[in-house]
């Protein structure tokens, strides 16, 4: 009984600070384009602008909850609450350090591509019931682009598996006590990072809501907290990747000594998705974005291929005993 | 590639403006392919003061001599420059030919460099003409754009409705009957029933345009760009007919933007006109002076002093300079990439700080007066022009990397949105847009006006015609205006900055209080304006966005008569439909982005 309120306690702890994070992720992000743009960014709100996600949800929380007439009402409200929803389920499999961490659940890496895969009902679904052609016509390109780059993201870390034999990710991160896996799956890593930029919409692969295109995409029709909704999901989305790229491939909170003693492991963690989290706000700041089509054909000509190829090939060096004997 | 010193003295001493070719040759030219065609040339009292010959016709006979415009003549007329209408019920110096209106047909021989102005008079019991949409393709909305504001119809013509106007206006508003100022009219009123009217006559109609709302497989989406997108630049609004992304046809729809600057070109004095002019193309500042205080210099026949020249073109050039900029920087955005505008809003900064030390204003100086500029360059200068000059190259290299070398950029770029020289002369295109196609026609180099010709610079050029090579030119025509306003610099004339000439605005003060002739012209010239001689006049500048010019009407008063302003842009959007067709929605952005137009440029 204790140990189910301890549980439910640790769940509770750690949806409560990945909100907030993700949250805070948004001042982060314009302070770093800020600064990679030679400009300020938000600095009014607080030192150096550090509440500004605070007055940026407060605002938000004013605004009339507004669902258009001709919008399907129900799939309208559902459809952001899906794309959140199972962005936080998926941390549930996330260890975070060796104490600390929801589930091991010993499919933990398919339970983290189901969650996925079911976060793309959440776009769909608004493009659909917003009743809108833009929405539409978003929609209709983040189904065909998560399709796409579902299938590689999938293959790429099967690689992973392959050396560690298991899908349970705890497991995965103490099989790189010899050696993080970016050293033997450096192909794997480069294709899970741009499939997961692709699942997570950020530019170089925000088509969806291209803003360019198609104005703000499938969530042109919403406001107020729905939006917001919707905005968390995404920055959610790029700490799970970030997280996930960490855990896979580089050793989530393993450090080779004597770093390891600086800093206990969770701090470790931590500062590693830090680091792909500024990546992914780099990328922002420095590509332009591909055309839909082009975007697809890259996705099934050069990265499929590349991810079949990695996978026979580290089943070759297993067999063989060419990584760890 | 840094701009190479130059030291070449300016030489002003003859004048070397370009000046059209002989006018007799043309004239007999046309007679001999059309012996039933009178070609009346124009008589001294319209007193037509630019050189571009000008003949009155019949109006049965316009489509015989287009024929033979447009296609017997050896080196035959390429481009139909602008169209336009004169309402002249209200001229006082009425020539023998001009009736109740005269419609305007300017065209373009680019293989002769000559121009030929044709001019039809029609009368108010008949208001009909033939539609010349057949030779020319982009004489559809000029034609629709004098149907739309003097009412005159053109026979044949495949869709005339307004284009500047709402659908549902009333009159036509250049009329010289028709009001110019609200406090002329009824107080404006909204009622909701006549906002859902207003409402209802925007709303889209296929069928109106002749396209099918299906074809055998699918059902085509109507798609509404606009008026309000992040990447159609302003208001503007292309109603696209889609397959699917791609687009399958397209209707621009323009007029949001339309504040009826040349009907306030009859209410203002020739001097307070100015302001008004920036405003055209606004990204444009004083090189929207430039051809509207060229046409009145014109007409009034004031020579500017060298230094005046060398300043208009050292200014004119660090405006295109400004707006190449902010194209650049937009052009990378609408293709996703977020920061390079930026960096170039910084450049753009830095540069308006010069404009502002010489004009005290920023983006519309309105700085150029009638026979000169407004004051002489400030003290130190050279140092801040000198420190810009040697700042921009490097920058513009560190750009080159970072937008015009991204392969991401090239991928969406290249082969996108591509006319060809034909197709772009075809629809009036000029400026970057026609060079991009490797058609090397610049005003400032063809038909140097002043004093361009002293400048050593390059027409940069590209080779298809498509999206990148748009943008490459405009980059490397920002070197060139450096080397330019490098040569202003090294070279600068000494001398008075605005002409000693009784039109001259504001007229020099110096000796008013010594005596009475100067003092007279000077107090009825600031108290009612100048009075410019009556007489017409087309003067053309290589602006920002490509050719624009004024063609300016006097009727010896204040106040200009008749004042048309030619735009760039608008021919620019005009062929939309043809390269955005087969497009995907993405391609169009790339492609709006590339033509670089401004709406105010659109509509006026």
């Amino acid at each position: 009984m204790i140990e189910l309120v301890f549980k439910l306690l640790e769940i509770v702890l750690i949806i409560a600070l990945l909100i907030p994070i993700a949250a805070m992720l948004v001042w982060v992000e314009r302070r770093m384009i800020g600064i990679w743009q030679d400009r300020l960014g938000p600095n009014r709100v607080g030192p150096i602008g550090i509440l500004q996600s605070v007055a940026d949800l407060l605002k938000i929380l004013g605004k009339e909850d507004w669902v258009p007439p001709f919008s399907d009402r129900l799939v309208f409200i559902l459809a952001p609450v899906i794309g959140a929803v199972c962005v936080l389920m998926s941390f549930a499999v996330m260890p975070f350090s060796p104490s600390i961490g929801v589930s091991d659940l010993n499919i933990g890496l398919l339970f983290f591509l189901a969650m996925a895969s079911l976060a793309v009902y959440s776009v769909v679904l608004a493009g659909w019931a917003s009743n809108s052609k833009y929405a539409l016509l978003g929609g209709m390109r983040a189904a065909a682009q998560t399709v796409s780059y579902e299938v590689f993201m999938g293959l790429s870390v099967m690689g992973v598996v392959l050396l560690t034999g298991t899908f349970n990710l705890r497991e995965i991160v103490l099989a790189q006590q010899e050696g993080w896996f970016i050293q033997t799956q450096f192909v794997g890593f480069i294709i899970f990072l741009i499939a997961g930029i692709a699942e997570s919409h950020r530019l170089p692969f925000d088509l969806p809501e291209a803003e360019t295109e198609l104005t703000a995409g499938f969530h042109t029709e919403y406001s107020g907290l729905k939006f917001a909704l919707f905005f968390l999901g995404e920055y959610l989305g790029v700490t799970l990747i970030s997280a996930m790229s960490v855990v896979l491939f580089f050793g989530g909170w393993l450090m080779p000594e004597p770093l390891a003693s600086w800093l206990p492991p969770l701090l470790w963690f931590i500062l590693k998705v830090f680091l792909f989290v500024l990546f992914f706000i780099l990328l922002r700041t420095s590509l332009p974005r591909p055309r839909f089509d082009q975007l697809l054909s890259f996705g099934w000509k050069y990265m499929l291929p590349l991810a079949l190829f990695n996978l026979l090939l580290t089943a070759v060096f297993k067999l063989t005993g060419g990584f760890y004997g | 590639m840094a701009a190479t010193h130059t030291n070449k003295a300016l030489d002003f001493s003859t004048k070397n403006d370009w000046q059209q070719a002989n006018v007799i040759d043309i004239y007999q030219e046309i007679i001999a392919l059309a012996p039933d065609v009178e070609l009346m040339p124009v008589t001294a009292v319209e007193n037509v003061v630019d050189d571009i010959p000008s003949f009155w016709l019949d109006k049965a006979k316009l489509c015989s001599v287009m024929q033979a415009l447009k296609h017997d003549l050896s080196k035959p007329f390429d481009m139909c420059f602008d169209l336009t209408a004169i309402d002249e019920t209200e001229r006082q110096h009425k020539a023998k030919f001009i009736s109740d209106f005269t419609v305007s047909y300017h065209l373009r021989s680019h293989a002769r460099n000559q121009d030929i102005r044709l001019k039809v008079a029609v009368s108010h019991l008949d208001k009909k003409l033939e539609s010349v949409t057949s030779f020319w393709p982009n004489a559809n909305w000029y034609e629709r754009e004098v149907w739309d504001m003097f009412g005159i119809e053109f026979i044949g013509h495949p869709y005339l409705c307004r284009i500047l106007m709402p659908k549902t206006w009333q009159g036509h508003p250049l009329l010289k009957t028709h009001p110019a100022r609200a406090t002329e009219l009824a107080p404006f009123t909204l009622p909701p029933d006549e906002q859902d009217k207003e409402q209802q006559a925007l709303k889209f109609s296929p069928e109106a345009w002749g396209m099918k709302r299906q074809n055998k497989h699918n059902d085509f989406m109507f798609l509404n760009l606009g008026p309000n997108h992040p990447s159609v630049h302003g208001a503007f609004r292309i109603v696209l007919q889609m397959d699917g992304e791609e687009i399958v046809d397209c209707v621009p729809d323009i007029g949001y933007h339309h504040r009826g600057a040349e009907k306030m070109g009859e209410r203002q004095s020739w001097h307070s006109y100015i302001p008004y002019t920036d405003r055209i193309d606004y990204l444009g500042g004083v090189m929207n002076n430039f051809p509207y205080v060229m046409a009145v210099e014109k007409l009034a026949g004031i020579t500017v002093p060298d230094r005046a020249k060398v300043i208009r073109i050292m200014t004119a050039e660090m405006f295109r300079i400004l707006s190449h900029l902010l194209f650049y920087g937009t052009f990378a955005q609408d293709i996703g990439a977020l920061s390079p505008i930026f960096y170039m809003f910084i450049d753009r900064e830095k540069l308006f700080g010069i404009i502002e030390a010489f004009t005290g204003a920023r983006m519309h100086p309105s700085w150029f007066r009638i026979g000169g500029v407004a004051h002489d360059l400030p003290q130190g200068w050279e140092k801040l022009v000198r420190d810009y000059v040697n700042y921009l190259p490097k920058r513009l290299d560190e750009y080159e990397k970072m937008v015009m070398q991204n392969a991401l950029l090239k991928k969406r770029t290249v082969d996108i949105g591509a006319y060809s020289s034909k197709e772009a002369l075809e629809w009036g295109v000029t400026g970057p847009g026609l060079r991009a196609t490797g058609y090397a026609w610049d005003m400032r180099k063809q038909r140097p006006y002043s004093g361009y010709d002293q400048f050593d610079f390059e027409v940069p050029i590209g080779h298809k015609g498509d999206c990148y090579d748009r943008c490459r030119v405009r980059v490397e025509e920002m070197r060139q205006s450096i080397r330019i306003i490098e040569q202003c610099l090294n070279n600068m004339p000494q001398g008075p900055y605005k002409a000693e000439h009784p039109q001259t605005t504001p007229p020099d003060k110096a000796r008013t209080m010594q005596d009475i002739d100067t003092l007279i012209p000077h107090f009825v010239n600031v108290t009612w304006g100048p009075v410019i001689p009556a007489g017409e006049v087309a003067t053309f500048v290589e602006a920002t966005k490509g050719i624009m010019g004024y063609h300016l009407i006097s009727d010896g008063s204040t106040m200009s008569y008749r004042t048309r302003i030619r735009t760039p842009s608008f021919a620019h959007l005009q062929m939309l439909p043809l390269i955005s067709k087969g497009q995907m929605v993405a391609d169009l952005i790339a492609t709006l982005g590339s033509i670089d137009y401004v709406m105010a440029d659109v509509d006026r």
